[in-house]
């Protein structure tokens, strides 16, 4: 397939998950309400956080780990959708899986930059969360959701066929996540704490060659996970 | 297409024999009619042909200009439909058949969506979501789906089931014209559908 016809498809499945998912809205119900109840029942819990020096890498830590449970629930959709409701077969024989695995990435991308936003927001607001560097912070933020998008879009068409596929999708991307999520943390931290780009860019450079690692394996193995 | 050949095609599940040792070669303008009872495996061979299901041993090829493709290469000249071919019910008619035009790459302007859903007797229908049609129109859309891409080979399981009379009609219509450019394999107990068969092919339960 010509990269034009395979940027034709893979719009197309971008535009037609974009129009199912407006049309039943069941990812973005299910996304947005664990993200305000978990950014609430945080607030609520913990009250008013005092200034220390570890104020930020909390703030930090309990922002991404909201973020990664709230894409839980929603990246594995995607695929989980299809076989659900026995369209993979139509798609398997029309699509090619390239097409197939970006269309799922980008629509991914797109609804988990939509959660990181609300995500955040709430956070600022609710925990009182300051970001001293909101440029750096937002590039951190970019940086995090594009490496958990490609490292959980493959493993969600790994387990989209099996039985206790919620179990799985965390059980087998927690051990992927676990090197972005650090660095994810720590590059935000800095950025709540006001460092520049000389202290941040590491962590940023870290997770987008994390993201492209994953993206380059990912479109390597993808043809025969969709196959088989 | 020249020609599909299928070669020695065993199929078990776990324990069980489903297809033993099928072998046959239909050539473009032939239709190859598959029968036997409930369970006999002529779905599973269909699904085989078309490369969404991996048999156990033996091969599928689709010959073309002399040379050889596997079916997993060929899936661009292929259309199938069967009952449980499933499209996306929150997507209308006419926006199931662009999305799957748009991604098979192929070059298919909305009037002629249009004309093929009032081809298959979706006439004025292709604006209303999947989710409303009956049993029947979905079927009539999974030939649409089939025949999109105008594919050289049409793979028909149960063709004519959940279809009212107008629908053998249709169906009939559809196997002439693909006789004119490629090769038609249906999956069928209906003995009015045995009348189209160039080559019959009668699985046993087991065998």
């Amino acid at each position: 397939m010509n990269p034009g016809n395979l940027w034709q498809a893979t719009r197309a499945i971008v535009r037609r998950e974009a129009q199912s998912e407006l049309r039943n809205r069941q990812a973005l119900n299910a996304v947005a309400l664990f993200a305000v109840c978990s950014v609430v029942a945080v607030s609520l819990g913990l009250g008013p956080l005092n200034r220390s020096a570890e104020l930020p890498l909390i703030h930090a830590a309990l922002l991404w780990i909201i973020l990664l449970f709230a894409a839980f629930t929603a990246l594995a959709r995607v695929f989980v959708v299809e076989e659900e409701q026995r369209t993979a077969a139509a798609l398997r024989l029309a699509a090619p899986p390239h097409a197939v695995y970006l269309g799922k990435l980008l629509f991914n991308l797109m609804l988990l930059v939509g959660l990181a936003v609300l995500v955040a927001l709430l956070t600022i607001v609710l925990l009182r969360m300051q970001v001293k560097n909101p440029s750096l912070f937002a590039v951190v933020l970019a940086s995090g959701v594009l490496a958990l998008v490609a490292g959980t879009t493959l493993v969600a068409a790994i387990i989209a066929r099996s039985a206790a596929r919620g179990a799985l999708f965390a059980v087998l991307s927690l051990p992927i996540l676990i090197p972005m999520l650090v660095t994810a943390v720590r590059g935000t931290a800095l950025t709540l704490a006001g460092s520049g780009w000389d202290r941040v860019n590491y962590p940023v450079m870290t997770l987008i060659a994390y993201a492209v690692a994953m993206l380059v394996t990912s479109l390597f193995l993808f043809a025969t996970v969709w196959e088989s | 297409m020249q020609a599909l050949e299928l070669e020695q095609i065993t199929l078990d599940y776990g324990a069980r024999r489903v297809l033993y040792d099928v072998s046959v070669t239909v050539h473009t303008g032939q239709v190859l009619v598959v029968t036997g009872r409930n369970g006999s495996g002529k779905s599973t061979l269909l699904r085989v042909i078309c490369a969404l299901q991996r048999q156990t041993s033996g091969e599928v090829w689709c010959h073309v200009d002399g040379v050889r493709h596997s079916p997993l290469a060929m899936r661009a000249a292929m259309g199938w439909m069967a009952p449980d071919l499933m499209l996306y019910r929150e997507l209308t008619g006419h926006e199931n058949l662009r999305f799957f035009a748009d991604v098979r790459g192929a070059t298919v302007s909305d009037a002629q969506i249009s004309a093929l859903l009032a081809e298959v007797g979706l006439a004025g229908r292709g604006g209303d979501l999947l989710a409303t049609y009956s049993s029947g129109m979905t079927h009539r859309l999974r030939y649409a789906y089939a025949l999109l891409h105008q594919p050289s080979l049409l793979l028909l399981d149960e063709p004519s089931v959940m279809l009212d009379s107008s629908g053998h009609e249709l169906l009939e219509r559809v196997v002439e014209r693909q006789r004119g450019h490629g090769i038609t394999v249906i999956a069928t107990n209906d003995p009015r559908e045995q009348r189209f068969a160039d080559l019959l092919m009668r699985l046993e339960v087991g065998a």
